[in-house]
């Protein structure tokens, strides 16, 4: 029982911490502090924080694996959410507020441009894993809802692309998340190659 | 669908910038004495510029702010994120400098600012900076035109490109410490086009001395190309047979092309050049509409007559 109230304490204070992009930006409005280029910065700001999201969301198997203590896990949907939730966000920044809503510039952006175009995808592919979050789809869907969240691979190559497509040649910034997310993949796959030798020694 | 609005005509100067011209214009009618001034003490050393004509405001323009033009910049000798260079510029020693004309002229030469600022009277010209990135400013600079330096060199037949040269002190342009580029940075414009009246020297800008993060003590300003050709902190300018290798071609041939004329149809790898960001504006302001050579079309698509401007991007 106190484990259990315990836990869903720590959650709703990690889903406030989780929150701390949007109190950020509002302090920044509020101070006029966003600089020369403020769309810029609004749309940037949600992007960095949906990679930031992205790169935790990845890390919750892997701690559970290195600190054995499972708990980590009963996190990995919200944050997984609010993945979601941030490029979401950012994408409306980039149609709303940077092109007002002219669908043919954008379409034009999307079709021509590289970084763009992963960057949506990206997106794209993140709506089928948002839906089938919940508890009674993952029961729905049984061993399917698995394959269908391994996409979450694929879109954090594609996010980290989104941003190295971006960046015109100092890649610093963009080359640390491309490392964490290389490092948080290849933790898998060598959790798949332990699980399958445990297989075969059963 | 919401259209994009082209750039309005009727925006107004702000205020504080009309009550700095009146006194530019009390400024002016104390003209010996500015002249003495300017004599006496060298540009550097100077806050404001003592003495200019005005510009004729033929663009209508809001003006971007002072602060804005002087705090994102794109300037990678300091750093490659946008307010580095106004962070880390205050670090260059730029006084005494002095800026070498070489190459194919018959009368080569070494000359100081002030030796230059005194080649052609120091005129206001209000442009708009069209970035790479797709954002654009209007800035009021003061500069001499190039044509009165190359004038003054006696350039040769040969002389068919003019190579320009910034500097390269890693001490102090603490950007340089990474070989982002490949320094110093580099630039190349076509005799026509450096000898076309738009393109200027600028020393200043709002009535005041060049600031360093703007490319002190000395830049290029061609208006009807993206602001990278537009190099800063020039040394030397050397007048050359062959196509000069510019620093952003060498980077990446396929993106940044020797001519990099503003143009809306011709798209980079990276951003929409259909449309640009005006700094300074609001968080709900649109996109303006590019203009193909920036506006500037009138002025210069005569120079480019009969040419592929699809492969001569």
């Amino acid at each position: 029982m106190l484990l259990q109230s315990n836990h869903l304490l720590i959650k709703r204070f990690a889903f406030t911490l989780c929150l701390w992009p949007i109190f950020s930006i509002c302090f920044h409005i509020l101070n006029n502090n966003l600089g020369a280029n403020p769309v810029e910065f609004i749309v940037r700001h949600f992007g960095k924080w949906s990679l930031i999201f992205l790169c935790l969301t990845l890390s919750m198997s892997p701690l559970r694996r290195f600190t054995k203590i499972t708990q980590w896990i009963l996190y990995r949907r919200m944050l997984g959410l609010f993945v979601f939730f941030y490029t979401t966000v950012h994408l409306f920044c980039y149609i709303g507020i940077d092109y007002h809503f002219d669908w043919v510039e954008i379409k034009n952006d999307i079709v021509e441009h590289r970084f763009v175009l992963v960057g949506f995808l990206g997106w794209v592919l993140l709506i089928p894993l948002a839906l089938t979050s919940s508890e009674k789809m993952i029961r729905r869907l049984k061993a399917n809802w698995k394959k269908l969240h391994r996409l979450i691979y694929v879109i954090a190559i594609l996010g980290a692309l989104h941003f190295i497509w971006l960046v015109k040649k100092d890649i610093t910034e963009p080359f640390i998340y491309i490392l964490i997310i290389l490092i948080l993949l290849l933790c898998r796959i060598k959790i798949s190659k332990t699980n399958l030798k445990n297989k075969k020694l059963v | 669908m919401r259209k994009i609005k082209s750039i309005p005509s009727s925006a107004i100067t702000p205020e504080f910038i009309f009550h700095e011209r009146r006194e530019f214009i009390k400024k002016l009618g104390l003209g010996s004495i500015s002249l003495s001034i300017l004599s006496s003490k060298s540009l550097l050393a100077l806050s404001t510029i003592p003495s200019f004509t005005q510009a004729k405001d033929s663009l209508n323009q809001k003006l971007t702010s002072y602060k804005d033009i002087t705090t994102y910049n794109n300037y990678y000798e300091f750093g490659t994120s946008k307010s580095d260079p106004y962070e880390h510029a205050e670090n260059l020693n730029i006084d005494p400098w002095s800026i070498q004309v070489i190459g194919a002229v018959n009368k080569p030469f070494t000359m100081s600012i002030d030796e230059l600022v005194k080649l052609a009277p120091l005129e206001e010209r209000i442009y708009s900076l069209r970035c790479v990135e797709g954002w654009s400013m209007v800035i009021p600079w003061i500069g001499i035109p190039l044509n009165a330096l190359l004038k003054r060199a006696s350039i040769t037949n040969n002389a068919k490109f003019v190579e320009f040269i910034s500097l390269k002190r890693p001490s102090e342009m603490v950007g340089q410490k990474d070989n982002i580029l490949d320094w110093p940075y580099r630039e190349g414009l076509r005799i026509d086009e450096a000898m076309h009246p738009l393109t200027i020297l600028a020393v200043g800008l709002y009535g005041k001395v060049l600031p360093k993060q703007n490319g002190a003590p000395l830049r290029l300003v061609v208006p009807w190309k993206y602001g990278f050709k537009s190099i800063k902190a020039i040394t030397q300018i050397k007048m050359v047979e062959k196509i000069p290798l510019t620093t952003w071609v060498k980077a990446n041939p396929k993106e940044y092309g020797f001519y990099s004329n503003v143009n809306p149809s011709v798209d980079h790898l990276r951003w929409t050049q259909a449309t640009e960001r005006r700094i300074g504006e609001s968080l709900l302001s649109p996109r303006l509409k590019t203009q193909m050579f920036n506006g500037y079309a009138n002025e210069v698509a005569h120079l480019y007559q009969g040419m592929d401007l699809n492969r001569n991007f």
